[in-house]
């Protein structure tokens, strides 16, 4: 029983510190780098709640995906440290209306558990013992929640249309390669004999 | 302890391991290596002349374009482990509710590569 206890305050010790280093670091590379630390010590957290489905696709979407994603805007913005730490004094309304809410909400769900402290086991659908997590989660998705399911494709596709749209401009001075083109010559549309008159040369 | 965490622990020393071996690898250089530190070490080098430029420098949007498809795809197979699990028991109707949404996607899929999305000029 001990074991638990202590990989769960490991786990949660790190992941509010290295959230801390999120904000704190001055360097956004590295506030990056401790976002990864603390995705892969929320999914060592989801682990020990019996999550076991969501603390892998945590891993393998937002540590594999979104953290490289977010690596490349952070390269990409061109960043100049200095003048980054200039606003913080202008963000700082905003953000700290969103640290009170987030806080009010905090207190919300202590507050319930202190006042009734069964309330959430009533609420908390339990995990069946004879079936896997992920089997578990796949028997309903499918089928009774078939229509967040295929909500969740067209925004996906919405959102490959719309990087597209967004990103992509070819440049038509570009050379490209096309094989069909390279195949299709032969002798016989590629080369022509022409007469050249002596003393001149021949315009194209 | 749990019949799920159990499971688990072989993870637990797999990662422990790597840690140790990763950390090893990092101090030692410190305790073993000849040191001899000088600037022009860590110092860019470009080909004979002095750096032009940082290296933190603004570059194509393109790799931002890659990184956003890969992550979609990345979701789509992330769809596709729990179907697989409970394929036995879901029936057909969940066969093809993920047949649909493997079609919506295949229409985006169809769209970038006509698009060429996919291609680097």
């Amino acid at each position: 029983m001990i074991l638990p206890a202590l990989f769960f305050y490991l786990f949660a010790g790190v992941c509010v510190a290295s959230a801390f280093m999120v904000i704190a670091s001055r360097n956004p590379v590295h506030s990056v780098l401790f976002l990864i630390l603390t995705f892969v010590n929320a999914s060592g957290l989801f682990m020990l709640l019996g999550a076991e489905f969501l603390a892998m696709i945590l891993i393998v979407v937002y540590v594999g995906a979104v953290a490289v994603l977010f690596l490349f805007v952070v390269m990409m913005l061109d960043v100049d440290f200095v003048e980054l730490r200039q606003g913080f004094l202008n963000y700082l309304p905003v953000g700290a209306l969103v640290g009170i809410v987030v806080l009010i909400e905090l207190m919300l769900v202590l507050g319930g558990a202190v006042i009734s402290p069964g309330a959430a086991k009533s609420i908390v659908t339990p995990i069946p013992q004879d079936i896997s997590n992920t089997g578990a989660l796949g028997l309903v998705l499918y089928t009774r929640y078939i229509y967040f399911f295929q909500a969740a494709g067209l925004i996906l596709l919405v959102a490959m249309i719309g990087a597209i749209v967004l990103t992509l401009h070819h440049r038509p001075s570009a050379k490209r390669q096309s094989i069909p083109a390279q195949n299709a010559r032969n002798t016989a549309n590629s080369i022509e004999v022409r007469k050249v008159a002596s003393g001149e040369g021949l315009q194209p | 302890m749990s019949e799920i965490l159990k499971d688990y622990l072989p993870l637990v020393v797999f990662i422990a391991v790597a840690m140790g071996i990763g950390v090893a690898l990092l101090v030692v250089p410190f305790i073993v290596a000849y040191s001899n530190p000088d600037p022009e070490k860590l110092s860019a080098y470009e080909c004979g002349f002095n750096a032009f430029d940082d290296a933190r420098m603004k570059f194509d949007v393109r790799f931002y374009l890659v990184a956003i498809l890969f992550i979609i795809f990345d979701l789509e197979v992330a769809f596709l482990f729990p179907w697989a699990v409970a394929f036995g028991q879901i029936g057909l109707f969940g066969f093809w509710s993920m047949m649909v949404f493997l079609a919506v996607l295949t229409i985006g899929f169809i769209y970038e590569w006509r698009k060429g999305a996919l291609e680097w000029d």
